[in-house]
C-alpha cells in the first residue's frame, strides 16, 4: 500500500525523524490559510506547494488543465511582497491544482487527479542526498541505499554511477549499527553537525522501516540545511500489504481515490486483478499461470485486458465477481477461462462460471481451459448448462481460440 | 534416488485448520507418512483420517485408509516422540514465520511452508533463525514438494505426477502442475518437484535446487519455471553456465506485466527496470538454457534440450 507524502512526513515526525513543517489542504481556502503560520513558525517567507497524488516526478510533472503549472511549486512572492503576496500565489495556484490532472513521468499519459496538496515551509538547503531503505532479496535483508546524488533518480544513478551508491545491510537481530551509519556519513562526506544529524536520522529511518514494515521508503532529496540539519524534503513510503493487519493506524491512510476501482473492487473480494489495455479478458487461477495466460495471448498475437487471479480457495461467488469485473470493461471482446486445478476444483470453477453468466449474461465469446482436479465433472457442468463455450485442450489451443473468435486481435 | 523427500520422509503437520486437515487427508491417500500434527489445543488427542487411497501415489497399498494421527503441543515434542525429519507448515500468515522457526528448533531436517501472505518483516528474521542451523526451509507461499510415488509435501494434485527423470523446479504453483502434467504426459516423468515459491524472501532458491539435481543420479534434466522480480532465474543460468552438466530448459512468466504492478505474488513486480522477463530470458538463453515460448511448451522444450 502506498500513502501520500504528507503522510509519510508525517508518520516520519511521530518516529523523530526531521521534516519540514506543514500543512494539508483539500481546499483553496486551506491553502491559504497556511501560509501565514508557517511562514511565522519557520521564519522564513518562501512557501512550496506540492501535489499529493501516488506518483513521482512531480516537480517536472506539469496539468492537463493549466500546461504551464507544475506539480511542485516554490512560492517566493513573500520575500519582497510580505505574507500577503505569498497568500495570493498559492490562492491563484491552488486553484489551478486542486481537481486537476497531473501528468508526471510515473502517471502515464491519463494523469492523476489531484485531491489535496501539501503546504510547507520553504528550506535553504545546502546539500541534497539520496536515502532508502528496502528489501535486498539476493541477501533476504533490508538494506540502507544512499547517494550523494539527490534529487535525481535513483535508477539513473545506478546506471551511469554506480559507486556514487552506497550501500549497508541491516540485520535483523541488530538494527543498523552505529559503525555503518558512520560509515555512510563518511561516504556522503557528511561531518561536523551535518554528519552527526545524519548518523541519528539513519538509524530512526532504519528503525522505522523495520517497526512499521514498509516495503520502501524513499527520500529524494534528504537535505542538509545551511545551518547543518538534515530532514526529508520528500518522503514516499510504501506498506507490506501482508504487514498491515498490524499497523492499523497506516491502515487507515489509505486514499481509495488514488486506487483502480476495479482492482479495489476485486481486492475487498479476495481477487487479484490488475487492469490492462487489451481486449481480452482473463479468469487464471494461480498467479504465475495468470500471467502466462496473459504472455500466451500476447504471443499469439491478442493483448489482455487483465491479469486476474481468483486465487486457490475461490468460491462460486468469488467466480461470479470475477466475471462481472470483466465484463464491465468496455475494452473486452471475449474471454479466457484458464483453470489447472490443483487444490481449486474445476467443478466449483465450472458451477461459477454457469452461475455468473446466468447472473451478469455475457455478449462476448467464453472459451474455458479445464485441467486438473474434477476435469470430468467440470466439463460435464458446462456441457449440460445451456451456455455458449468452446473448450480449449491446453493454454496455448484456449489463447489462439479466444484470438479467432475476438477477430483476430487486430485493431 | 530424488531430492528432499522420499520414502523415509516422516512428516508433522504444523497447522490443523481447514486447509491443513484438507491437504493432511490428501497426503495420507497418496502414502505420505505423516505421523502426528501441532496444535497446543488439542495436543493429547488424535486426529483421524480415513478414505480412498489414491492409487497415483506410493504403491502396493490397500483401496482405503485409516490413521489416527496423534497431536502435539509442541514441535520438540512431537520430534522426539514419533521421530519425525520434516515438518509442513499451513499456520495462519500472523502464526506461520513462528511456526517456521519453532520447526528448525525442533531437530526436523526439511520445513515446508504452504503458508501465503506472511509479512516479509516476519520472514527476514525467519530466515535469519535458519542461518548456520543446516535446516532447509522451501516456501512460504509455495506448493511443497512430491517425489512421485513416495511421498507428497504440500497441495499439489498427486495423480498429475509420474515418478521419471526430470527435476521441476518453480516459483509459481500452477505453472508447475502445467510443467508435471506436460512431462507425464510425454513419459519423461518428474524425480521430484519442488515449488520454492512467488514471495521476495524464501527459504530455497533456483540455485539450490539446481545443486541438488545436479548431483541426484536419477535426475537427466532440469525444468526450471521463474518469473519476473528479483534476480534469482539470472543468478540459477549463471550457475547452469558453469557448474551444470544436465540439460535445462525452462520458461518465464510476465513478459506482459506491466512495470511497477505486483503480478499476484509478493515478489512478482518490476521495479526500477530490473527484474524484467526479458533479462530473465536473455541470462538463460545466454547459458544455454531452452526457454519455451508459452507454458504449453514448457515439456517440448525439456525433449529438446534432452537432444
Amino acid at each position: 500500500m502506498k500513502i501520500h507524502e504528507h503522510q509519510a512526513k508525517q508518520l516520519m515526525a511521530a518516529r523523530g525523524i526531521p521534516v519540514p513543517m506543514g500543512r494539508v489542504a483539500r481546499s483553496v481556502d486551506e491553502a491559504v490559510a497556511a501560509v501565514r503560520p508557517l511562514t511565522e513558525e519557520s521564519g522564513n517567507p518562501v512557501v512550496v506547494l506540492k501535489s499529493q497524488i501516488h506518483a513521482g516526478g512531480r516537480g517536472k510533472g506539469t496539468f492537463k488543465e493549466h500546461p504551464d503549472v507544475r506539480g511542485v511549486n516554490v512560492i517566493t512572492d513573500g520575500i519582497d511582497g510580505g505574507p500577503g503576496a505569498a497568500e495570493e500565489r498559492v490562492r491563484e495556484l491552488s486553484q489551478q491544482m486542486l481537481g486537476s490532472t497531473l501528468v508526471t513521468i510515473q502517471t502515464g499519459d491519463e494523469g492523476k487527479q489531484v485531491n489535496r496538496l501539501y503546504v510547507e515551509q520553504g528550506i535553504d538547503i545546502a546539500r541534497e542526498l539520496y536515502l532508502a531503505v528496502l528489501l535486498d532479496r539476493a541477501t533476504s535483508r533490508n538494506i540502507v541505499m544512499a547517494s550523494t546524488e539527490g534529487g535525481v533518480e535513483i535508477e539513473k544513478v545506478a546506471e551511469e554511477t554506480p559507486e556514487k551508491i552506497l550501500r549497508a545491510q541491516i540485520d535483523p537481530a541488530i538494527g543498523l549499527a552505529p559503525f555503518q551509519a558512520n560509515e555512510l556519513a563518511h561516504g556522503l562526506g557528511l561531518d561536523g553537525d551535518a554528519g552527526k544529524n545524519f548518523k541519528g536520522f539513519v538509524k530512526a529511518l532504519a528503525d522505522a522501516a523495520v517497526e512499521m514494515d514498509t516495503d520502501l521508503i524513499e527520500i529524494n532529496p534528504l537535505v542538509v540545511t545551511t545551518d547543518g540539519q538534515v530532514m526529508a524534503l520528500d518522503g514516499k513510503m510504501a506498506f507490506d500489504d501482508n504487514a498491515l493487519y498490524r499497523h492499523p493506524d497506516i491502515a487507515e491512510m489509505r486514499d481509495e481515490t488514488e486506487e483502480d476501482a476495479a482492482e479495489l473492487e476485486a481486492k475487498n473480494h479476495g481477487l487479484n486483478y490488475i487492469s490492462l489495455e487489451g481486449t481480452i479478458g482473463c479468469l487464471v487461477n494461480g498467479a504465475g499461470l495468470a500471467m502466462a495466460t496473459m504472455d500466451t495471448i500476447k504471443h499469439v498475437g491478442g493483448e489482455p485486458a487483465n491479469f486476474l487471479d481468483v486465487g486457490g480457495g475461490a468460491t462460486a461467488d468469488q467466480v461470479t465477481t470475477a466475471f462481472q469485473i470483466i465484463t464491465k470493461d468496455p475494452n473486452v471482446k471475449g474471454i479466457f477461462v484458464n483453470i489447472f486445478g490443483g487444490i481449486m476444483r474445476c467443478d466449483v470453477i465450472a458451477t461459477g462460471i454457469v452461475e455468473a453468466v446466468e447472473r451478469v449474461g455475457l455478449e462476448v465469446p467464453l472459451v474455458v481451459r479445464l485441467e486438473g482436479t474434477n476435469v470430468e465433472l467440470g466439463k460435464q457442468i458446462i456441457e449440460e448448462s445451456d451456455l455458449e463455450v468452446t473448450n480449449a485442450d491446453s493454454l496455448r489451443d484456449g489463447a489462439e481460440k479466444i484470438l479467432e473468435l475476438t477477430g483476430g486481435g487486430a485493431e | 534416488m530424488s531430492v528432499l523427500v522420499g520414502k523415509d520422509t516422516r512428516v508433522i503437520v504444523q497447522g490443523l485448520g481447514k486447509t491443513g486437515q484438507f491437504h493432511t487427508d490428501k497426503a495420507i491417500a497418496y502414502g505420505t507418512q505423516m505421523v502426528g500434527a501441532v496444535h497446543p489445543s488439542r495436543a493429547g488427542t488424535e486426529f483421524s483420517f480415513e478414505g480412498e487411497t489414491d492409487h497415483s501415489g506410493v504403491p502396493g497399498r490397500d483401496d482405503t485408509y485409516s490413521v489416527d494421527l496423534p497431536v502435539f503441543a509442541t514441535m520438540k515434542e512431537a520430534v522426539a516422540e514419533t521421530g519425525a525429519n520434516a515438518s509442513v507448515v499451513y499456520v495462519p500468515p500472523p502464526f506461520a514465520a513462528d511456526a517456521i522457526m519453532e520447526a528448525v528448533a525442533s531437530g526436523v531436517d526439511l520445513v515446508v511452508a504452504i503458508t501465503e501472505g506472511i509479512p516479509v518483516g516476519d520472514m527476514i528474521k525467519a530466515k535469519r533463525y535458519l542461518e548456520g542451523s543446516g535446516v532447509r526451509l522451501v516456501g512460504p507461499n509455495c506448493p511443497g514438494v512430491i517425489t512421485p510415488g513416495e511421498c507428497k509435501i504440500g497441495i499439489m494434485p498427486g495423480y498429475i505426477h509420474q515418478r521419471g527423470k526430470i527435476g521441476v523446479v518453480s516459483r509459481s504453483g500452477t505453472l508447475t502442475y502445467e510443467a508435471v502434467h506436460q512431462l507425464t504426459l510425454l513419459g519423461l516423468g518428474q524425480t521430484t518437484a519442488i515449488g520454492i515459491g512467488g514471495d521476495p524472501v524464501n527459504g530455497t532458491n533456483f540455485v539450490d535446487c539446481l545443486q541438488m539435481f545436479e548431483a541426484d543420479d536419477e535426475t537427466e534434466g532440469v525444468v526450471m519455471i521463474g518469473e519476473i522480480g528479483g534476480t534469482a532465474e539470472e543468478e540459477a543460468a549463471e550457475y547452469v553456465k558453469s557448474e551444470m552438466s544436465k540439460p535445462v530448459a525452462g520458461f518465464i512468466a510476465g513478459t506482459t506485466a506491466p512495470p511497477g504492478k505486483r503480478m499476484g505474488h509478493a515478489g512478482a513486480i518490476v521495479s526500477g527496470g530490473k527484474g524484467t522477463a526479458e533479462a530473465k530470458i536473455e541470462a538463460m538463453n545466454a547459458a544455454g538454457i531452452v526457454v519455451a515460448e508459452t507454458p504449453s511448451d514448457m515439456g517440448e522444450a525439456m525433449v529438446r534440450a534432452l537432444g
